[in-house]
Order: structure tokens, then C-alpha cells, then sequence
């Protein structure tokens, strides 16, 4: 098995899914505690338009996609803080524009939406030395701030107004957050692909869930969780010769299947321990 | 020395509808002061525009002598919000989010430092839950909860305390330790501003009340007379509860 390692492609593919398994969960964990677990699927719809747009342009279309998804997250950020009312359907039109535009420009770029099935789906063993270095950085950035701002972003994703009052600028966290969660999606669009991203950013957080009490266990452990999916998603495909996007989201989704009795059992154990708790 | 806290003048509006009206408001340095006013009074709203939460329409608010668009101290103020049942999507343990409390205090990109650590224990412990540091908030009741928003505001070490309604929900033997602790905090020379619509136990420790109705000023004064200004809402107590101080500070609240 470990013969895989001497393909250049697939030590770049090792390499992107580390990066991803790593940052997707990580940034996903703020989007569960604030409740946009949906966030991620939007921006990567707009993502999309951004592949297309590099399609068409010649320029490299990480590039292209990384401005777009940033664009788009800053307006679904802007749009769900001031207008709350008709946030759900502006966010949607987005979200159909995305997509839409996406198709539309890779038209006329003079390409089929066969195209775009690599970005939607990921295709990680086409995974160039140019687009792994962009990737590294990014993801290394996404990184530094999710794990550095832990402070603030807790806070403002716990409770929004008591942050405020703490002197937290909640609009500019608000928005770097969402900027952060549209670098995690096109630094995965390779990996996982642009529409399955976002279960690798909301699965291992709610598997991690069953089992943990804190903020901080949930975080590294939704990590941990989602390094391994990554991982273990890349070398099966490898193996069984299936695409990776969807193969490291099934292995997501199998540990959860795997961690929710598991949880439940433990939680039933922990309140049958406080019953019997004499304090 | 400037007043902490001075409202001038101020009118919120809100969907269009004056809610504050012309409103002035002090609270000086180690005076505890209730705003106090039926629902729809307009008395939360108030507070929230003290702390920047609300826009005002016309006025003026200063926080320790600085005009609130320009104050940025956040540290001498701490905030206990309404409770509310909005949980987030990811659990979070007492010590996490009375830790947030530190906010104000800490550098960008800095560790929680000895001081930060110390702050925590000693807020969560003030109000009775040290037993419960590392358990989840979801696992707490309701008012042990609220004891959370407050130990998250105490942990700040502020000069000045904001609370929102701190006793809604919570039953009499809870209120009487929150008489107590509120007591010692303004004994050390804490400053509250307090909003309650009934008193109930922490009626003694009350140096003077506001009363609201339709979102202006009726009353400001000593407590003993609010009752004849708001008589049908005001219930004078028929017990007096034991002197603040002379309660232990854990026990009922364990």
C-alpha cells in the first residue's frame, strides 16, 4: 500500500487532504456554534462561478474561485447582518446565481458542464505543484486565525451581543469569518469537491459532538476526525479506484454513523453517574 | 469624578415607535441604581442602548466621562444580557464561556494569561458553581445558567456591573444569595445599574431607583417611595431579608 507514496500525484493529493481534513472541520466548527452549518454550501455554489471565470479568463481558476467565494461570502455575511428579513431568499438567489453563472461562463468558455465536474466533485490526483503551494498557504492561514482568533470567534459565535459589549468589532470577525470559510472551500474544491465541502466542514463537528462536553475538545477533536476522513478517503479511492470527493465523505459520515450510539450511551452513563452523585 | 454611567437626554426609537423618550440617567461611582418599570416599559431597551446595542435617535451616552461612539474600555463595564434560550450549535463548558468574560482584557493572538485564570475561578465560585466548571452549559437549569451570564460578567473585573433582569426565573432562595453577592460587589465599591420589574430581596442594597413607564422618567429617587409611584407593580415586601453580608455566600445556590 505504501507503494502510493512514490507517485508524485499522489503525495501532492496526501498533502491537499491533510490540508483539508484539516482546515474544513476547523473553520466548520465556528459555522455549527453560530448555526450556519449550511454556509459553507452556499459559498461553494459561488465558488463555482469563480472556477468558471478563471475557465475563461486563462487565469488559474483557484485563483479566480478564492476571489469570487471571498466576494460572495462578504455579501451572504452583509446580507444576513442588516437585512434579516429577506436574508433566507437573497441568500438563496445567490446561492442559484452561482451555480447558474457557473454553467453559463464555462459555456462560453467554449466548454461543456462536464467540465466542471472535477471542482464540483473534487479530482485531487490532477492536484498541480502550482495549485498545492496555493493551496499550502491558504490553508496554513485559515490555520493561524482559526486557531489563534479562538478567542474572538468564540465569542461571537457564542453570543453575539455579549461580544459586542466586550469590545469585539462582531462585524469585522463576522466577516473574516465568512472570507475564512470561502479560503477553506476552494482550498478543498480540489480535494472534496465544491458541493460535497461542506459535509466535510459540518460531519466531523457533529461526530466529535456525540462524544465531547467543551469547545476546545469539539474543535481538535472535529480535526482529528476529519484529517482521518481525509486520509483514509484518499488512499480507499486510490484503492478501489472511486473518486475521492465522495469517497472521504462517506468515511465522514460512516464515523458518525459509528460515534452517535457510541454517544449515547455515554451520555446515558454520564446522567446515571449524576444521579448516584451525592453533591 | 465623572458620573460611570450618564444618560442625556436620550430617545430610542424602534420600528418607528419612541420607545425611550427623553431620558436622563446617571449612575455614580459605587451606586447601585434600579431601573425598574413593567414590560414594555421601555427599561431593557435603555440598557442596551447604554452599552451600544441599540441605536439612540437623538441624546447622548457617556461611559466613564467618554461619549459611547468613542468608548473603548470595555473592560470597566461588564454586561449580564437577558437570558436568553438561544444555545449555540456547539457545547461550550461553564469555565469556557465565563472565560469569554476576559475578552475585553486580553491581547489579539495572546494566551489566557494567570490573572485571566484566577478571574474565572474566582467569578464562577462567587456564584456557587465551581462544582460545575468543566460541565457543559446545556447540562446546567435555567437559573444556574443565568448564575453563568453573571459569573461571565464578573470575570471581567469591571467597575461597572449592567444586568438585565438577573432574577427573571430564578426562585426567592436563589434571589436572596444574588442579594449577597450583589452586596459584597457593591460593598467593594462596584457600581450597578440593575433592571428588574420587582425587587424582591435586593430591595435594602438599592441606594436609588428609576422608574419607567412608557418609556420616560416618573420616578427617581430613594426606593422606600417607588411603591406610591408604582403602586400596582411594586409589591413592598412583608419579610425583611437578612442583612447582605451576614449570608454565606454558597449553600442554597449549590
Amino acid at each position: 500500500m505504501l507503494d502510493l507514496l512514490n507517485y508524485p500525484f499522489m503525495q501532492r493529493a496526501i498533502l491537499a487532504a491533510v490540508l483539508t481534513g484539516l482546515t474544513a472541520p476547523a473553520i466548520g466548527t465556528y459555522l455549527v456554534q453560530r448555526r450556519l452549518a449550511l454556509l459553507g454550501d452556499g459559498i461553494g455554489h459561488v465558488a463555482l462561478t469563480g472556477v468558471a471565470l478563471g475557465l475563461l479568463t486563462g487565469i488559474a481558476p483557484l485563483v479566480t474561485a478564492v476571489i469570487v467565494a471571498a466576494i460572495g461570502a462578504i455579501v451572504i455575511e452583509l446580507l444576513r447582518s442588516y437585512g434579516r428579513t429577506s436574508g433566507d431568499v437573497a441568500l438563496a438567489m445567490l446561492f442559484y446565481g452561482g451555480i447558474a453563472g457557473g454553467v453559463l461562463l464555462t459555456n462560453l468558455a467554449g466548454d461543456s458542464a462536464a467540465t466542471l465536474q472535477g471542482y464540483l466533485f473534487g479530482s485531487i490526483t490532477t492536484v498541480s505543484s502550482s495549485d498545492l503551494w496555493l493551496v499550502a498557504i491558504l490553508g496554513a492561514i485559515v490555520l493561524i486565525l482559526a486557531i489563534g482568533l479562538s478567542p474572538q470567534l468564540f465569542a461571537v459565535c457564542q453570543d453575539e451581543e455579549h461580544a459586542r459589549v466586550s469590545g469585539v468589532p462582531v462585524r469585522v470577525y463576522g466577516i473574516l469569518l465568512a472570507v475564512l470559510a470561502a479560503v477553506t472551500i476552494t482550498v478543498a474544491m480540489r480535494t472534496v469537491g465544491l458541493l460535497l465541502v461542506s459535509a466535510l466542514m459540518v460531519v466531523p463537528v457533529a461526530t466529535a459532538q456525540q462524544i465531547t462536553r467543551s469547545f476546545r475538545t469539539t474543535f481538535s477533536a472535529a480535526m482529528v476526525i476529519g484529517l482521518a476522513a481525509a486520509l483514509t478517503g484518499v488512499v480507499a479511492s486510490y484503492e478501489i479506484d472511486t473518486q475521492t470527493g465522495p469517497t472521504i465523505v462517506m468515511v465522514a459520515l460512516a464515523a458518525f454513523v459509528i460515534a452517535a450510539p457510541l454517544g449515547a450511551i455515554v451520555r446515558s452513563w454520564r446522567n446515571h453517574h449524576r444521579v448516584h452523585d451525592p453533591q | 469624578m465623572k458620573p460611570f454611567l450618564s444618560v442625556n437626554d436620550v430617545t430610542v426609537h424602534l420600528g418607528g415607535r419612541p420607545v425611550v423618550d427623553h431620558v436622563d440617567l446617571e449612575v455614580r461611582a459605587g451606586e447601585f441604581v434600579a431601573l425598574l418599570g413593567t414590560n414594555g416599559s421601555g427599561k431593557s431597551t435603555l440598557v442596551r442602548a447604554c452599552v451600544g446595542l441599540v441605536p439612540v435617535t437623538s441624546g447622548s451616552i457617556e461611559l466613564f466621562g467618554t461619549a459611547l461612539p468613542k468608548f473603548r474600555s470595555w473592560h470597566r463595564v461588564g454586561y449580564v444580557p437577558q437570558r436568553s434560550n438561544a444555545t449555540s450549535g456547539v457545547p461550550a463548558t461553564v469555565y469556557e464561556v465565563v472565560m469569554s468574560g476576559r475578552l475585553a482584557r486580553r491581547r489579539l493572538f495572546g494566551a489566557r494569561n494567570q490573572a485571566d485564570i484566577e478571574a474565572v475561578s474566582a467569578a464562577v465560585e462567587q456564584v456557587g458553581l465551581l462544582s460545575r466548571l468543566r460541565d457543559p452549559v446545556t447540562d446546567l437549569s435555567g437559573g444556574q445558567q443565568q448564575r453563568v451570564l453573571i459569573a461571565r460578567a464578573l470575570a471581567a473585573q469591571a467597575e461597572l456591573l449592567i444586568m438585565d433582569e438577573p432574577t427573571a426565573g430564578v426562585d426567592h432562595a436563589n434571589q436572596d444569595v444574588l442579594a449577597d453577592l450583589l452586596g459584597r460587589l457593591v460593598h467593594d465599591g462596584t457600581s450597578i445599574l440593575l433592571v428588574e420589574h420587582e425587587l424582591g430581596a435586593l430591595e435594602p442594597l438599592i441606594d436609588r431607583a428609576v422608574v419607567l413607564r412608557d418609556g420616560a422618567v416618573v420616578y427617581n429617587g430613594s426606593v422606600d417611595d417607588v411603591a406610591v409611584h408604582e403602586h400596582s407593580h411594586m409589591h413592598p415586601h412583608t419579610a425583611q431579608p437578612d442583612k447582605p453580608g451576614s449570608l454565606s455566600g454558597e449553600g442554597i445556590w449549590r
